[in-house]
């Protein structure tokens, strides 16, 4: 439990690194559901009432947009029980829930400590009781902390709903905060701006451990490379050459940079020391080779290529610089992503003209379309590997898309304000 | 003899423009660019003549069409008259990735710089630089937008 009070004292502290909060918030619509979701009843906290957010409408929300839970509505609730001596099973058997949540919030100084139990209502038992604390802002951490918790215990997989992203917001009309680089809860809300320019921001990444992001700005009017500290806000140039200066990647240790420059011509891909910017270059031929992303343990880079005649993707080992091909279906497949376990890849996978985000098992080479949008393009795992979020377009704007990498479970995030794009999902802090 | 060659020029290049001009896409209003002046035997007339400033590519292409080329050698012929600083600026629709899109752009950026080098431009003097798909000229989808989307801008 210590450890998860720290998690949110840090992503307190994260969310200190812009004093902008915009107006700019997602707001989830769900498109399609799991087949067979577990009805849970989420039963309003007691001490909640009153405060600036609805933690029991935070729960209902993240548990209802995993897919694994069809949450019962508050209406429908017979009583609404906030401590073990009132809970009555046979309330809740007869509305068809198979778990219930309950709570309390008592404040201690300027915090708020939440007492909560999570009971399987067929076994009539208690299966999780655990306790959560967090200031009167950080009512939604501590709302995804027991979305979390309730997720992990039924599903077996940790939850990722105390994650953040980036992502790229294009206001569509030139002005001089025309591109912005968002920062957000993985739900869309308590959007902030991390930078914003008059010339396009793109590629945004993160590192490992969470604590840096990579992004490609046109701020000087050519593209270049930039590295962010998250918890001092402070950016250090990476690249300035003629050129491209593109897709930055983090390596698995943080060290190095993997990155697309054209200084020597062609795009070709290079590996940047991070610490002198010493570069390596890893590929060198007349093709466009781009996009490139580290494999799981570091070993090598896969990324998009057209040497083939059309653009594949290619992973290649750092140390002897073999070339593998990875995909052989259809005739667009670019950038690619590998899911945290190593065993995947998400990728743009065009099929008859028409854009969606693809999964292709790597030992078995076997590919997956996810989406049904079109248009769809940077495909960004969840650091639990089960979902992914997209950008695609909706009535004609740019929206992030979410999908389950089982194809299950669909949402949209549509934004009130301009194109979002680029979806980038943290790791776990 | 000079005169005689970029009359013939401007003549091709029009002749192409006009004959193209159902199927593609119509200069959007915005793109001024300095007038041209072309010199005259005597040396008393003056004629303001407006060069083509914007070139646009098939999908995936990075090949000039005609028109584009007759328009880049009028410019090949201003620029060895009047040297100047030239910023050529790549851009692509918005299928696919936008990182193989900045490379697509890019390529297209140097196919227009290759082509005004061999007319006899100063390679020193043009910058390229590929936007992607990040600044389309025009919002939206289809093949309409698209294909006034890629393009090559020279500033």
């Amino acid at each position: 439990m210590i450890s998860r009070f720290f998690k949110i004292q840090l992503a307190i502290l994260l969310v200190a690194v812009s004093a902008v909060n915009v107006q700019a918030n997602l707001f989830i619509e769900i498109n399609r559901g799991n087949d067979n979701p577990s009805p849970v009843a989420i039963v309003p906290f007691a001490g909640a009432q009153g405060l600036p957010e609805d933690i029991q409408a935070i729960i209902t929300a993240d548990l209802e947009r995993s897919g694994f839970f069809r949450p019962i509505p508050k209406t429908d609730m017979l009583s609404m029980p906030t401590d073990k001596s009132e809970v009555v099973f046979r309330d809740w058997r007869v509305l068809g829930a198979n778990f219930l949540v309950i709570g309390q919030m008592t404040p201690e100084a300027d915090q708020y400590i939440v007492r909560y139990e999570l009971y399987d209502v067929l076994a009539q038992k208690n299966i999780l009781t655990a306790q959560v604390k967090g200031g009167r802002d950080g009512l939604r951490d501590i709302a995804h902390a027991v979305s979390d918790a309730v997720y992990e215990k039924v599903t077996g997989i940790r939850g990722i709903f105390s994650t953040k992203m980036l992502y790229v917001q294009d206001l569509r009309k030139p002005s001089a905060g025309r591109y912005r680089l968002m920062y957000a809860d993985v739900d869309g809300a308590r959007a902030q701006v991390l930078l914003a320019s008059s010339e396009p921001i793109l590629s945004p990444t993160w590192s490992a451990d969470g604590k840096r992001i990579a992004y490609v700005s046109f701020e000087t009017s050519r593209p270049a490379i930039y590295i962010m500290d998250m918890a001092t806000g402070r950016k250090t140039q990476m690249t300035h050459f003629r050129g491209l200066n593109g897709a930055p990647s983090f390596s698995p240790d943080g060290t190095q940079l993997a990155m697309v420059l054209s200084k020597d011509g062609m795009p070709d891909i290079y590996v940047m020391t991070i610490a002198n910017k010493r570069l390596r270059r890893i590929t060198n031929d007349h093709y466009i080779d781009t996009e490139p992303n580290w494999n799981a343990d570091g070993s090598g880079v896969i990324f998009t290529s057209n040497r083939g005649g059309s653009p594949q993707i290619y992973q290649i080992n750092l140390s002897n610089g073999r070339p593998e091909r990875l995909t052989f279906e259809g005739d667009y497949n670019a950038r690619p992503r590998v899911s945290p376990d190593g065993k995947s890849l998400v990728m743009v996978h065009r099929q008859s003209g028409v854009y969606h985000i693809a999964t292709q098992d790597i030992a078995t080479g076997n590919m997956r379309i996810l989406t049904e949008t079109w248009l769809d393009e940077s495909p960004s795992i969840a650091p639990n590997g089960a979902m992914l979020l997209y950008a695609t377009q909706h009535n004609k704007k740019g929206v992030l898309g979410a999908v389950s990498m089982d194809a299950g479970v669909k949402f949209r995030l549509p934004a009130k304000e301009g194109d979002v794009r680029e979806p980038a999902w943290a790791p776990y802090l | 003899m000079k005169k005689l060659y970029s009359a013939v020029a401007f003549a091709a290049a029009f002749g192409l423009m006009t004959g193209c001009s159902s199927n593609k896409p119509v200069e959007t209003v915005e793109e001024v660019v300095e007038p041209v002046v072309v010199e005259t035997v005597e040396d008393t007339v003056e004629e303001a003549v407006v060069i083509d400033t914007t070139f646009y590519f098939e999908f995936d292409s990075a090949d000039l069409t005609m028109a584009a080329r007759a328009a880049l050698m009028l410019h090949a012929e201003q620029l060895a008259a009047s040297p100047r600083a030239v910023r050529l600026e790549g851009h692509g629709d918005e299928r696919g990735s936008r990182e193989y899109n900045m490379a697509l752009g890019e390529r297209r950026a140097n196919a227009v710089r290759d082509f005004l080098v061999i007319q006899g431009v100063n390679a020193g003097s043009l910058e390229t630089v590929s936007y992607g798909e990040e600044r389309p000229a025009e919002m939206g989808s289809g093949e309409m937008v698209w294909s006034k989307n890629r393009r090559v801008e020279l500033k």
